[in-house]
């Protein structure tokens, strides 16, 4: 039994809302970073489930940017968090507003 | 033509000269090494003047014009200007006196300048003015006259204001510089004119093609022309500069306002004469200006207590005169008046300076009195000079103004009439001059004594150098004369020698013998009657308020009119541009726009929240949106 493209693009679609509704509704900064990663491995997935629906390589090898520009994006936001973490006691989102204008 | 004309090309060639080497090495030379350089190099112009004078002598007289091209300098389309003299018996007679005046001066102030910190700056201005007059003299269309116009305008500028750490010098050189715009602007419209007309600016292609003009285009230019010469020949109603002038050294204002700058405009009438001859209205008007600017100016001159001052409105007057004989169409005999002139007023000019070196700058004649004891040689000279403009004969003053009188009278008996009234008050003025300082009281004992710290020192001779000057100038106004004397045709000798250039333009003077001899006899009448007038009235006298009425004293008023019709609503228009259009309009459109782009951007800083929730909220709208619109668009 194979499971139709239509779950994985269902599952997608999920785990991408979940990311998105947790960045916009927590507070807690390594949450917010989490639910980042989130969406990213959702679009990875809907990337897959076209290449293989597609038979076309070319969805695979965008995951692979996506992989890359995700580590890179997890060195620096770790970084940026660890900084934080240093200079203050808690790292919620809100007592960050400094750029405001 | 390979001859001694050449020589010509030294004349203004010289003093260029001069005045590089003292741009270069002013400095190095220092005083007085720069002041004998600058007066060689004039000297040397001289010379080649008389070699020139020589050479045309050796030719007919009617051959006696050249034109010495040097090489182009403007090749500009049709128009093909080119550096060259023009060598002709009128601006060899200008040259002569221009170099040889100009050289006694030059010498005179090298005892005059001595001590001055700037010492080699001013022979330097003083080189290259006699750069620019010789050009202007000598240009040979009207381009490279006017070169020379501007040249000379801008050293008068420079010498005027060349004590530009006081405070009047400044202003007085402004006030010329602008006042000389305005009739330069004249001067630019007219060469315009000729140029738009014949496609030229040589003088010698001018004249032959002045039939073509229409009489209205050539009152037009003549017009012009005069209007550049009533700015720069200081005649009504652009002569208020010349006054103010007196602010520059004193033989700056014999030199530059006295004896040759402000002659330019004479010179300039006498050149244009074929013009002219074409367009008797403008001589109308010329001659109309010249006695009214000659009357008006003398009596100002009579009420004037600065010894400068009395001179610089005796200068205007003269002009005048100048201006009359244009007027009449007598150009030798402005031509006479001009040397004349340039030797007696110089001459007055430089005694004046001896006058005040001598008592440490006192300028006002109230203030002087008995000097003669103690300035026997400038007082002797001074006196020459005094007889001269006064018109006593035999000395010059007395052919000249006689032989202007005479065409006057030709032209109309009105105008004799207005130029004998005008000889009175010049011999009226000049005596009360001359005894306020010679003689009289020695007032300035007691000037001193007000003057805490005034140098007490009493009156000195000048030196060597001025004196040299001022007894050659004081010989060649007793003798000027001998130019042009009006008893037989061959002693007409300056006329004789100008004929061929203002031949076919001069008027035949159609007065009888008798009547010749009797102006003449009534001009020297007068002449001794406003010397006995000055000398009967201030003997003994110093303050008469009944003889020196306030509103001469103030000259009529005009500059305080110039100022409130000119000035005032100059000031006036300035500010309202400042405050509406400068500071409503164009800095309202500026500051409005930066106002708008302000206003903007503090309504759109709210947006800025500074929550991350926020523009996650935003970029997933966003995103959303975009969706939407492709599903949109697919469908």
């Amino acid at each position: 039994m194979t499971v139709s493209a239509g779950w994985y693009l269902t599952l997608s679609a999920v785990l991408f809302t979940i990311g998105a509704v947790g960045l916009l509704v927590r507070r807690n900064v390594l949450v917010m970073f989490m639910c980042v990663e989130l969406m990213l491995n959702a679009a990875n997935l809907a990337f897959v489930t076209f290449a293989r629906q597609l038979d076309d390589i070319g969805g695979q090898s965008a995951v692979f940017f996506v992989l890359v520009v995700a580590a890179a994006e997890v060195v620096v936001g770790l970084g940026i968090i660890v900084a934080i973490f240093r200079r203050r006691a808690g790292a919620t989102a809100d007592d960050l507003n400094l750029l405001k204008g | 033509m390979h001859s001694l004309v050449d020589a010509a090309v030294f004349v203004p060639a010289l003093p260029l000269g001069g005045f590089l080497v003292l741009l270069l090495a002013g400095r190095r030379l220092g005083d007085p090494w720069a002041g004998w350089l600058a007066t060689g190099a004039t000297t040397g112009g001289f010379a080649a003047a008389v070699v020139t004078y020589a050479a045309l002598l050796s030719h007919g007289g009617d051959h006696r014009s050249f034109t010495q091209t040097l090489f182009t300098w403007l090749p500009v389309g049709g128009l093909r200007v080119n550096a060259s003299l023009l060598i002709d018996p009128l601006s060899v007679t200008m040259a002569l006196f221009v170099t040889g005046v100009g050289a006694l001066i030059h010498l005179y102030s090298i005892g005059y300048m001595r001590g001055d910190p700037d010492f080699p700056k001013y022979f330097l201005y003083l080189n290259l003015f006699a750069f620019s007059m010789l050009a202007l003299v000598l240009g040979d269309s009207l381009l490279v006259t006017f070169l020379g116009w501007e040249g000379v305008g801008t050293c008068s500028y420079l010498l005027i204001s060349f004590w530009f750490e006081r405070e009047r010098p400044p202003a007085a050189g402004k006030k010329a510089f602008v006042t000389n715009r305005v009739g330069d602007f004249g001067f630019l419209l007219a060469m315009f004119l000729v140029f738009g007309s014949l496609g030229t600016l040589r003088y010698t292609e001018v004249f032959a093609h002045a039939g073509q003009l229409s009489r209205g285009t050539v009152t037009a230019i003549t017009l012009l022309l005069f209007l550049g010469a009533v700015g720069k020949s200081a005649q009504i109603p652009l002569y208020i500069w010349l006054p103010d002038a007196m602010e520059g050294p004193t033989p700056v204002s014999a030199l530059i306002h006295a004896a040759t700058m402000v002659t330019a405009g004479v010179y300039l009438m006498a050149r244009v004469s074929p013009l002219l001859s074409r367009a008797p209205d403008t001589t109308t008007t010329i001659a109309v200006i010249g006695v009214a600017t000659a009357l008006i100016a003398a009596t100002i001159a009579c009420a004037q207590d600065d010894i400068k001052k009395v001179l610089a409105y005796s200068t205007i007057s003269q002009l005048g005169y100048m201006f009359l004989a244009v007027g009449a169409g007598a150009y030798a005999a402005a031509v006479f008046h001009m040397v004349t002139h340039a030797f007696f007023k110089a001459l007055l000019f430089l005694g004046a300076g001896s006058v005040i070196h001598g008592l440490h700058d006192e300028q006002d004649m109230k203030r002087m009195g008995g000097l003669r004891r103690w300035m026997p040689v400038t007082a002797a000279t001074f006196i020459v000079g005094w007889l001269a403009i006064a018109g006593v004969p035999p000395f010059a003053g007395f052919w000249s103004k006689d032989a202007i009188l005479l065409n006057a009278y030709d032209k109309s008996p009105v105008l004799w009439a207005l130029g004998l009234v005008t000889a009175l008050l010049t011999a009226y003025y000049m005596s009360r001059q001359v005894h306020l300082v010679f003689f009289g009281r020695e007032r300035w004992r007691e000037a001193d004594r007000h003057d805490a710290g005034g140098a007490g020192a009493e009156p000195h001779e000048a030196p060597w150098t001025m004196l040299v000057a001022l007894v050659t100038l004081a010989l060649l106004s007793v003798a000027g004369g001998a130019l042009n004397l009006p008893f037989t045709p061959k002693l007409k000798v300056l006329e004789h020698w100008l004929h061929p250039v203002f031949g076919p333009t001069l008027r035949e003077v159609s007065v009888g013998s008798g009547l010749e001899v009797g102006l003449a006899l009534g001009s020297a009448a007068v002449a001794l009657l406003g010397v006995a007038l000055g000398l009967a009235a201030w003997r003994g006298r110093v303050e008469r308020p009944a003889l020196e009425p306030e509103v001469l004293r103030r000259a009529w008023y005009v500059d305080e009119a110039v100022s409130a019709l000119v000035a005032g609503p100059g000031t006036e228009a300035a500010e309202v541009l400042a405050d509406k259009v400068d500071a409503g309009t164009i800095d309202g459109a500026v500051n409005g726009l930066a106002a708008l782009v302000r206003g903007a951007g503090t309504r759109l800083r709210r947006v800025q929240t500074g929550y991350v929730r926020n523009y996650a909220l935003g970029v997933a709208c966003g995103a959303v949106l975009l969706l939407a619109y492709a599903v949109v668009r697919a469908g």
